[in-house]
Formats: structure tokens, sequence, C-alpha cells
């Protein structure tokens, strides 16, 4: 296990370092840069600018703009944000709850439905409900998500007045159920899609379980059919899907960008397209490292979980 | 309603069929799975079942546990388990039968466990399904059943996953479980197939003594007459779906009166303890020179942690005279098949030297070694997985000989005279693999293998997978074959009784090393190593004493 754990934290700085490499100098490749947007600002002078430029660093080779940056990082210093100046891990960590509360409540509804969906479908295969979860995974999955948004709205906020159309919280007003309020809509919007994904692969992962030997042998000892789905389908079939949440687990934190925009969500998606943008480099680079950080970890955390749930697999 | 007056089964009867019919879903290739088939099973006694695949017995022994797919249903007939009609009788009794009055253990150990519950829970959960005993008397109960099937260590097999255990040693931990309740009836569908002959030996031996000792009541489901010899009271034969003879084992054994069961008596290859006569050949030098082969498996290897080491293949030696076969005989680990794919260069050596027609290959590199490849062909084990699925035969078999720069004309000319050659109709090019029945398939196979007029042949278990009398067939083509091409064969089996069929010296293969060599009438009558008389010691049927199966005589 410590042997394992090694090994992958070598292979996790590589690979950061890799992306940061990457990210750092395509990012410097788009034209404009952070001061485009002064330039048509007829008070900067070319003095502003460049001593705009000094400030910022950016007036060093782009090289040495690089190991500064990773030098600092490894320290702990993200930097700051080009538009507000303020430390960037305080400005993920303005957005990060956001997005945590919405795509964190849309993934639980999303688990829970699509497990029961997938196994439902696949002990009743070819039954009327497995062809409608089929029919109506295929509807989810290739109508876009926006869409689906903007006729929730209409409906439900616009005709019945039901549901807020947009925001996370009523200004003035900070309760949990007015939170709660909030969230229904777009969480059940963005959920649509990974319940349809979610009870794909659960369905075809139960039935691969069903039709294994031992799931004959618990039938032959005289079980329920209850018990002998429940505990040698089921568990057998969420073993794969370990990895799949693993997978899943970094998109809960750095967030659904699509949706947020629709629901105007303070979340992250909103924030990276925010910082694009602006050009706000720092931002962009610590959301990049972000992410990257969060998708190593995910994986970590399901290859763990897997270990720990099958005995067959051992860590090393 | 109609009190139908039919004579009870009597006391000493387990479980009694009666005009038993199961039909089969449109569409099949008929209309039932079996039909008016009737058998008792007598208190006390091994009932063997026994036919090809495709007979019906299967199908049998899952109606008899209720368990039939919902497709197929049972239309008519009778089962009496233990004085009960189970046919019509409703899901939750038929549940509450199934581990207390009737258990079943399957073929396949491997894939028969849950893989995720440990070797005592599952035991703990037939108990636990019909209510009986506290989880302290259970756990007590799993113990003692642990012992009695013969595991090492009980108090630590019931904690064991089954991953860590052995083929053999799972099988004993299916019979653990369908023991654990005393059930009057015992129902083993093809318990040792999937077993090593010296592993099936003892299995066979512990349903027997435990049958004995409980005074259980089996029914067991082969297709091996050596088996039926070895344990059966009396034995019931199976042909597409009907009963076409059954009697006491004595006398199906001894004088079979069916066309059928003589054929399949006199299929079921015996050790003859004769040599071959052997192909003469104009060269004599040996086509294949193989001078201390190693191979060694390492695994898990990395910055972090340690390597493990298994040596798969350790320093074997041996040659190979043109237009003669050798055999490669050894149980599941012993590195056979490992040998074979280094010989084909599927696997790369880690030492010594193969030389074929007096070339090292073993350093050759995938270029150099690739003109080569035509001359050395392999025959694979499962004819099912080995052709794909989407090439018509005629795609299958002019592909490599195309590759290799022969003219699709000439290939596909070459092509359809293989394929008469090999017992299929021309018209079989245009076809596609699910159209075969396995053993047309592993005859494509060979046809495949021919098309390079190949000097060498490895048969990696190339009849494995077959019923006896397809095996048969499939080993009577294979010597023709040789004795018109004059080429040479490897052939990879862990059937002891196939490889003196076919061989004209055989290889015993033990961890990784050719414990003996010789030929067949050597290995089988004069063993020298301790293991090859152990193996030949384990084959069923052939023990000095037991009841020999005849083949009839015309």
């Amino acid at each position: 296990m410590r042997g394992f754990l090694l090994n992958r934290l070598s292979q996790s700085l590589i690979l950061l370092l890799i992306v940061s490499v990457i990210g750092f100098f395509v990012l410097n490749l788009l034209p404009g840069g952070p001061l485009a947007q002064f330039g048509l600002d007829p008070s900067m002078t070319q003095d502003d600018l460049d001593r705009l430029k000094e400030q910022l660093g950016l007036n060093r080779p782009l090289l040495m703009q690089y190991l500064d940056w990773a030098w600092r990082l490894l320290q702990g210093d993200w930097g700051h944000s080009f538009r507000d100046g303020a430390p960037v891990l305080a400005v993920i960590g303005r957005h990060v709850f956001a997005t945590l509360l919405l795509m964190g409540s849309s993934t639980a509804i999303a688990i829970a439905i699509g497990t029961w969906i997938g196994i439902r479908g696949a002990t009743h295969r070819y039954s009327l409900f497995d062809y409608m979860a089929t029919v109506g995974a295929m509807v989810a999955l290739s109508i876009p998500t926006f869409w689906f948004g903007l006729v929730g709205i209409y409906i439900f906020s616009l005709q019945l007045g039901w549901l807020p159309a947009g925001n996370m919280y009523t200004i003035g007003d900070g309760s949990v159920l007015n939170y709660l309020h909030h969230l229904i809509l777009p969480s059940i919007v963005l959920s649509l899609v990974h319940v349809a994904i979610w009870s794909r692969y659960m369905r075809s992962a139960t039935l691969d379980a069903i039709s294994q030997d031992f799931v004959k042998t618990a039938r032959a000892k005289g079980l329920s059919e209850r018990r002998v789905i429940m505990k040698h389908v089921v568990g057998n079939a969420l073993l794969p899907m370990i990895t799949l949440a693993g997978v899943q687990l970094p998109s809960i934190l750095t967030g659904a960008l699509v949706t947020e925009t629709v629901f105007t969500w303070p979340g992250m998606g909103r924030l990276f397209l925010d910082s694009l943008g602006y050009s706000d480099y720092p931002v962009v680079m610590g959301l990049l490292m972000f992410s990257a950080i969060l998708v190593i970890l995910g994986n970590l955390i399901a290859d763990i979980a897997v270990a720990l749930v099958d005995p067959r697999i051992r860590l090393g | 309603m109609v009190v139908s007056i039919q004579p009870v089964a009597p006391h000493d009867v387990a479980l009694s069929v009666r005009d038993l019919t199961v039909n089969l879903p449109k569409g099949m290739e008929r209309t039932y799975a079996v039909e008016n088939i009737s058998f008792d099973l007598k208190r006390g006694q091994i009932l063997c079942v026994i036919g090809e695949s495709g007979s019906g017995k299967s199908v049998t022994a899952n109606a008899i546990m209720g368990l039939l797919s919902k497709v197929i249903r049972v239309s008519s007939g009778a089962i009496h388990l233990d004085g009960m009609n189970i046919v019509g009788m409703p899901q939750d009794k038929l549940r509450s039968l199934r581990g207390r009055v009737v258990s079943m253990i399957f073929q396949d150990p491997l894939s028969a466990l849950n893989p995720l519950m440990t070797v005592g829970a599952q035991i703990d959960e037939v108990m636990a399904a019909h209510g009986v005993g506290t989880p302290k008397s259970r756990r007590g109960r799993a113990i003692e059943l642990l012992t009695e099937v013969g595991l090492p260590d009980p108090e630590l097999m019931y904690h064991q996953y089954p991953f860590r255990l052995s083929g053999g040693q799972r099988q004993r931990v299916m019979i653990a479980m369908a023991l654990a309740l005393e059930p009057t009836i015992l129902i083993a569908d093809e318990p040792t197939t999937a077993l090593d002959v010296t592993t099936q030996a003892q299995i066979l031996e512990l349903i027997r003594e435990i049958q004995r000792r409980k005074g259980m009541s089996v029914m067991f489901i082969t297709h091996d007459f050596g088996v039926v010899a070895e344990i059966a009271d009396s034995v019931v034969v199976m042909e597409k779906g009907h009963i076409v003879e059954q009697g006491s084992a004595q006398q199906v054994l001894k004088s079979p009166g069916h066309p059928y069961t003589r054929r399949l008596i006199a299929a079921v290859p015996h050790l003859t303890g004769e040599d071959r006569v052997p192909l003469e050949t104009a060269d004599k030098a040996p086509i294949l020179k193989v001078e201390g082969l190693v191979k060694t498996y390492r695994s898990g290897s990395s910055l972090f942690s340690a390597q493990r080491v298994v040596p798969a293949v350790n320093e074997v030696s041996f040659d190979l005279a043109p237009g003669r076969t050798l055999g490669v005989v050894g149980e599941s680990g012993s590195g056979k098949s490992s040998l074979g794919r280094l010989l084909i260069k599927l696997l790369d050596s880690d030492g010594g030297g193969i030389l074929f027609e007096g070339r090292d290959i073993a350093k050759l590199s995938e270029a150099e070694f690739r003109p080569l490849r035509p001359r050395v062909q392999m025959i694979f084990q499962d004819p099912f997985a080995s052709l794909n699925p989407r090439s018509t035969i005629g795609h299958i078999l002019t592909v490599g000989p195309v590759a290799h720069g022969t003219p699709y004309a000439k290939a596909r000319e070459e092509a359809k005279a293989l394929l008469a050659h090999v017992g299929l109709d021309a018209g079989a090019f245009d076809r596609f693999p699910h159209e075969f029945s396995g053993g047309q398939r592993q005859r494509i196979g060979i046809a495949r293998a021919l098309m390079f007029k190949p000097k060498l042949l490895i048969a990696d278990e190339a009849v494995s997978a077959l019923d006896v009398s397809i095996q048969a067939q499939i080993l009577r083509l294979l010597d023709q074959i040789q004795r018109e091409t004059g080429v040479s064969m490897i052939f990879i089996t862990h059937d002891l009784r196939v490889a003196s069929q076919i061989c004209d010296e055989i290889a015993v293969m033990q961890k990784g090393r050719i414990v003996e060599r010789g030929p067949p009438s050597q290995i089988f009558l004069d063993p020298q190593s301790a293991y090859t008389r152990e193996l030949v010691a384990a084959i069923p049927g052939e023990q000095p004493g037991t009841t020999r199966p005849v083949a009839a005589n015309g």
C-alpha cells in the first residue's frame, strides 16, 4: 500500500508538471493577453501600460514567468487575480461552495435514480419499463442541457411561478430553505444527463453480473430472488461503477459550465469562463491545476475504494 | 378435480422423472429440449446421466432444480422429489426445496462462487436462507463441513475469499455448500470436467465417499464414460433430448444395446500403451531442437515494490523429427501452454535456443521471424473464440497466405480444396463461423493452419473443448494429415488418454520442467517418475479392478 501510494504520488507530480507546462504556454499563445482590455481605453498611455506590465511581471521572458509561477505554487502561493488582486485560492474558494452544492446534489440524484433504473431495467429486461428507460436515456443524452434548462425555466418559473429562474439565493434572504428552493430546478436539469449515463452503465453491469455462474449457485441454494439480486448481482455490478464514479468526482468541484450559465449560478464553471474572457491568467492557471489535482484524487480514491471492496485486488 | 390413480413412486426412489417434456422457444433447431423422458434415481445410489452437448442433460437437471429460464418450460410430465411433484409448484415452495431437499454443484468452480464473499459467508447463507440455526451454530456447522470435504485449515478457510483457492479447493467448497442442509439428492452437473486429471480423481473420490457415508442419492451429469465407469451405479444415456438407453452401470458399460451408446463408448480415448507406427521420412534430421528454453514471468515490478517471479518454462530441452508428433502433457500451471507460445514466438523467451530447421529462432526479432511464420502454425483450443465472427471462412483462410504474397485466386483454389480435405463442403467458403458446429469450426481452424503448408503444427488443447465422438474424428483427421503431408506436430494437452492416441512420444511437464519423456508404452505402462505414475493412476475408468468400458465390436 505504501509502495502504491509513493508510486502514484510520483506519477501524479509528473502529470501535474506536464499539465502546467502545456496550460501555461498554450494560454500565452492566445492573442491579446491581460493588457488587451486597456488597449481601447484612451486615458491609458503607453507609459501606463509598460508600468502595469512591469508590475504584473509580464515584461519578462515566458520561461521566467513560468518558473516564477511554478516556484511560488510549490510554496503554496497560487498568485493573485489580475482582475481584482484577490489571491487565486480565495477566488476559487468563493465559487467552490456554489458548485459543490449544485453538483453534489445533482450527482446524488443521478446515482440514486440511475442505479435503481439500471438494476430494474436489467432484472426486467425487455419489459415496458426497460424500453421506456432506454428511450428516456436516449432523449436525455441527445438533447442539450441548456434546452432542458430553458424549458424548465419557462414552465416552472415563467408559467407556473413555482421556482426561481436563476441565482443561488435571494439577496437579503440567506435561509437554507431559500437555497434549496433555488437549487431544485438546476440540480434536476443537470442530473438528467447523468441519470441517463449512469443508468445505462448500471444496466449493462447488472446484466453482466446476472449471467455469471455464481448467480445460478445462489439460486440453487434456495435464496430468495430479492437476496440473489441485492447481494450477489448488485454487489458485483457496482464494482465497475466505482471507477466510473471516480472519473465523475472532479466534476463535482469543477462545475458545469452550461447549467451554471443558464441559471446564473455563481459556480466554478462560470468563474473559468469569466477569467478566460478577462485573460486573468493566474486564476485560469489556478483552476487548471485545481481540476488536475481533483482528477488525480478522484482516480486515486476510486482505485483505493475498489481495492477495499474487491478482495481480489491488492494495491502494490 | 379428478384424482389420478398413479402408482406412487416406491419408497426407495428419491427422484422420479416421468414422461418429462421441456419445450424450447420457437426458432431453435428442435421444438423440445427433452421429450418424454422417464427415469428413477434410487435412494443411496449414483445415477450418471451421460450425453454429448445438446443432449438435454443439463436442461433436465435445471428442470429438477426448478431453475429453468423463463423462456423454456416444462410442458408435460412429472418430477417427484422425495415424493412431491414439483412440476407446477409455486416459486416460493420450489425455493424452499432448493438447497434443503435437492442441491446442485456446477461445472466451473472458478466462476460458481461469488468473488466478493468469503467462503464462510457463502456456506452460512444456505443455512440462513432456510432459517436454520443461529449465526453461531451455523459458523460451527460451516467449519465442520469444510473439514468434512477435506479442506486444509478449515478455520482459516472460513475467512478466505474464493480467489485464493485452487479449482479443486473451490469445488470442495461448492460440495460443502451443497451438503450444508444434508439434502436427499445431490445433482452434480459435470463437476470435474474443468479440473485437472489428478484433481478430478480426488473430487470423484470425495463425492463417492460422502454419498456412501450419508446414504445420499446423486445424479451425476457427465460426457465422459471414463467417469461413469468410476462412480456410477446406474446410467441414463441421452441423445438429442431422448433417453436412448438406461440400466445398471455394469450392463450399459459391458453390453451396450443402443448404437449411440456403443459409439460413445468406442469414442472414449483409451490408454493404448501401444506405440504409434511412426511415419517413415527421408530426412531424419530433427526439424525442431529445443535447448534449455527458459521463460520467467515477472509481475508487480515497480520502483517501490518487490517483484513476483514465476518460472513458467524452466530449462526445457527436446527435439522433434520430421513427420513425428510430440505430446506435451501436464496439469494447469505446468507451463505447457507457455512452451507452445514460446515455440511460435507469441512469447519471447528469456534464455535457451529454439533451432527450427537448424536456425535459432529464439533470438530472431519479429521482423526477422516473419518470413518463417508460415512454416510454424498453431491450432487453438477454443474453436468458438479463435475464428473472427465477422469474417467469412474464405476470408479467414486466405487472408494469411495473401498477406504473405500468394495471389488471391490461387489462395482461393487452395482454400476450397483444403475445406474438402478436412471434411467440409466447399460451400463453406462463403459462410460465417457461427453457421458451424464446434467440431466443424475446429476443422476450419486446422484448414487455416494448413493453408501455409507448415512444417510444424502446434496444437494447443485442440480437442479439449469438443465432445468425445467429435474428438475422435478430429484426432483421426490430424493423423491422416500428418501421414499425407509429413508435418511435424506438437500436441499440447492435459488429457493423457488423448495424447496416447496421437503421439509418437510424450513429454510430461510439471512446474515448468519436463519430468519424463518417452514413447506412450513407457509413459503408461512403465512410468519412470513419481509424478507420471500419479497422473496415469488418476485417469478415470482405467484403474485395474473397476468396470472397464468395452467398445462394442461392429
